[in-house]
């Protein structure tokens, strides 16, 4: 019998399949493929070229920004020990913007998302209120804050008269211009997130944290913020990244003190014309915000919120 | 804050003219009245059930104890003490939600934790696992909320709410996300952690049923007031309005007039040509027009032809003309159409061999007096009957 059974032909199943499910065992490539390609030709592409410019060295003798390929690390080395101070500039600047518009953000999401959740139209309004910063560019934006804080500006006359400010002092060209700039730019990037897991937070777990002997405070601090957090953390990531890199606030706000990176890096490209320094500036930039980013992630410990 | 301090044995609580009326505070338009004028006591210890059909007002009630909702006039004390103008963090009550509402970033020895700690006990993890063994659940500690099936959930819930010895414990309608027979399950279950810990539960549910099966103490709800109170046998016995006799289980009402009285029996004429005899107590009224009832159990079908052994004494109607027979097994529902006196509903027992009437059969109905009850004559007879089958088909539904 034994015998009889290994003599018995294979079953067909398993075999090969039809040519219909063939093809549609490639459906999910070809939905990737587009994407794929605009990263591959966007991204990647670029990136491998910044990469090779950030190693690359000037041509001896050549034309200015003139370069030649090579691996030269020096220019990482020296690039970090010329501009270390703008770099410590910017992180603090934009640690400085994201905590901001947490204190901003915040309360601004939780009136929307939970205060104004019995009145759906006045929670619409306020969230276009929110959004409605996005209908004028981003640089536009950024000039009009020059007016509000020029030297002959309302602000600035109200706060001399108030006596808040020194008689001397000017707003423009300051950190806190950039910083304000930065905070301004960005709260809408907090406060969407934080709206988004305020309105899915279950009133109902607030009236059960009432139940249970927490008052407002403490049902705040042990149930709404909790809950809330995975918007924390996406809001203060999508704050901090570009608030690090930006240089449009500091270029239109800043002066010389408070340039940051990005300013370094934009001079370097297009004024001095110094190619590698300046890819090589980027990708520390890259790696220093990727770093604290990880960082903060695995420290919010928020992986099972997400 | 020493009322926080909460109670071992559980406080009685008392309502007193609680009233609660829903917006048109500013509008000056009609308000939608939730509760209207509610008076009433429930002893320390008792298993309480709040009955009534969705929107008569009993969860409104419940979060008005609790302090989630704030009463527009009247007063609510436990254990004698006035906690009317208190908030609900510093009230001794703890709730069991409808939904749970479980903290969902907290594992499950937090959840049931959560009150102990926020009233600073030492001992909060030891006495919340105590709490999960009471719901037998103690191996589930550590797990999330979501990664537990509805009655785990459920049963997390109660020890959340029951771990901190409530002078009151308020159910909203805890048993109503699950399935048939979890559902029955959990009331032996409810009923048994309520004798052991000896609290004082108010319990929610449209479910009639339920709330029989398991309360000492009924109060059914209609329209923000209460229809009626007391011992669940009493109210299915004497149901003292036609909502209660149709919401509590089924009743058989027929109009008619209190013609006469014969002993302690009042001598009523049914519409459509039959008699009845009520008991005067088990009456509301005693003279002119009363609305005679009787349960569908309590009622004899009998051919027309055949011989009449229900003595002289009963009370009887018909003939009618049978419109339906339906068998369950332990007793067949037949629906009897009585010229005059309406469509009437008999369970008969399936005693013995082959059904006793069919459709079409012509048939005399007969009750013992002292089955009768009698209600105001003014009173719809169909009140109460839609609500009880919408819970009926909700409870179905699941």
């Amino acid at each position: 019998m034994a015998a009889l059974a290994g003599l018995a032909p294979a079953p067909p199943a398993a075999a090969t399949p039809p040519a219909a499910r063939r093809g549609a065992r490639w459906t999910p490539y070809l939905l990737l493929a587009p994407g794929l390609l605009w990263l591959l030709l966007f991204f990647v592409l670029p990136l491998v070229l910044l990469v090779t410019t950030s190693l690359s060295e000037p041509v001896p003798g050549g034309e200015v920004g003139a370069t030649q390929p090579a691996f030269r690390v020096a220019n990482y080395t020296e690039a970090l020990a010329d501009y270390w101070p703008w770099f410590v500039r910017s992180v603090g600047y934009g640690l400085l913007a994201t905590v901001l518009a947490l204190l901003i953000g915040y309360p601004l999401a939780y009136a929307i998302a939970v205060r104004a959740r019995a009145r759906p139209l006045v929670q619409q309004l306020l969230l276009v209120a929110v959004v409605a910063p996005f209908f004028t560019s981003f640089v536009l934006r950024t000039i009009a804050w020059r007016q509000v804080l020029a030297d002959e500006s309302l602000v600035v006359s109200a706060l001399k008269a108030l006596a808040v400010l020194p008689d001397d002092a000017r707003l423009t060209a300051t950190p806190l211009a950039v910083v304000a700039g930065l905070t301004y730019n960005f709260i809408p990037f907090m406060a969407l997130p934080i709206y988004a897991s305020l309105e899915r937070l279950d009133p109902r777990l607030l009236e059960a944290g009432r139940d249970l002997y927490a008052g407002p405070v403490t049902t705040f601090a042990t149930v709404t913020l909790p809950l809330s957090l995975p918007g924390v953390v996406a809001g203060t990531l999508l704050t901090f990244i570009p608030a690090t890199g930006d240089y449009v606030n500091a270029a239109l706000l800043g002066g010389p003190g408070s340039a940051m990176v990005g300013n370094v890096i934009d001079s370097r490209f297009f004024r001095v014309v110094d190619y590698p320094t300046a890819a090589a500036l980027s990708f520390l930039l890259m790696a220093l915000i990727l770093g604290l980013v990880a960082l903060y992630v695995r420290r919010a410990g928020t992986e099972d919120l997400l | 804050m020493a009322l926080a301090s909460g109670a071992s044995s559980g406080a009685d609580l008392h309502l007193e003219r609680l009233t609660k009326r829903f917006g048109g505070a500013r509008g000056g338009t009609a308000a939608a009245l939730a509760v209207d004028d509610l008076t009433l006591t429930v002893p320390a210890g008792s298993f309480f059930a709040l009955l009534g059909p969705s929107g008569c007002g009993k969860t409104t009630t419940l979060r008005m104890v609790a302090g989630l909702e704030e009463p527009t006039s009247g007063r609510v004390l436990i254990g004698g003490q006035d906690v009317t103008a208190t908030r609900a963090h510093q009230r001794p009550v703890n709730t069991v939600f409808q939904s749970y509402a479980l903290f969902p970033h907290m594992d499950v020895l937090a959840n049931v934790a959560f009150g102990l700690r926020r009233r600073g006990r030492g001992d909060a993890e030891a006495a919340a696992r105590e709490a999960l063994e009471l719901v037998e659940l103690a191996h589930l500690a550590d797990r999330r909320p979501a990664q537990l099936s509805g009655g785990q959930q459920q049963r997390v819930a109660l020890a959340r709410a029951v771990v901190n010895r409530p002078a009151v414990l308020l159910l909203d309608e805890p048993l109503g996300a699950l399935d048939l027979k979890l559902r029955r399950q959990m009331q032996v279950e409810l009923k048994r952690i309520q004798t052991d810990v000896g609290l004082t539960f108010i319990h929610v549910t449209h479910d009639q049923e339920e709330a029989m099966t398991m309360a000492d103490r009924v109060a059914v709800m209609n329209a923000g007031r209460v229809e009626q109170l007391g011992a669940p046998q009493e109210l299915y016995d004497l149901p003292r309005s036609a909502f209660v006799a149709n919401f509590l289980g089924q009743s058989n009402l027929v109009p008619g007039t209190v013609t006469g009285a014969r002993g302690d029996l009042l001598e009523v004429a049914l519409t459509g040509g039959g008699h009845a005899l009520v008991p005067r107590e088990r009456s509301v009224t005693a003279t002119g027009p009363v609305v005679v009832g009787v349960r569908p159990e309590k009622v004899h079908i009998a051919p027309d032809a055949g011989r009449d052994d229900a003595g002289p004494a009963a009370n009887r109607v018909g003939p009618g003309t049978v419109v339906d027979a339906s068998f369950a097994g332990v007793s067949t529902q037949y629906l009897v159409d009585v010229p005059g006196a309406g469509r009437l509903s008999v369970f008969s027992q399936n005693l013995g061999h082959g059904p006793v009437a069919r459709r079409g059969d012509r048939v005399r109905l007969s009750w013992a007096p002292e089955h009768s009850f009698g209600l105001r004559g003014d009173e719809d007879p169909a009140a109460g009957t839609l609500e009880r089958e919408s819970v009926a088909d909700a409870v179905a539904a699941g």
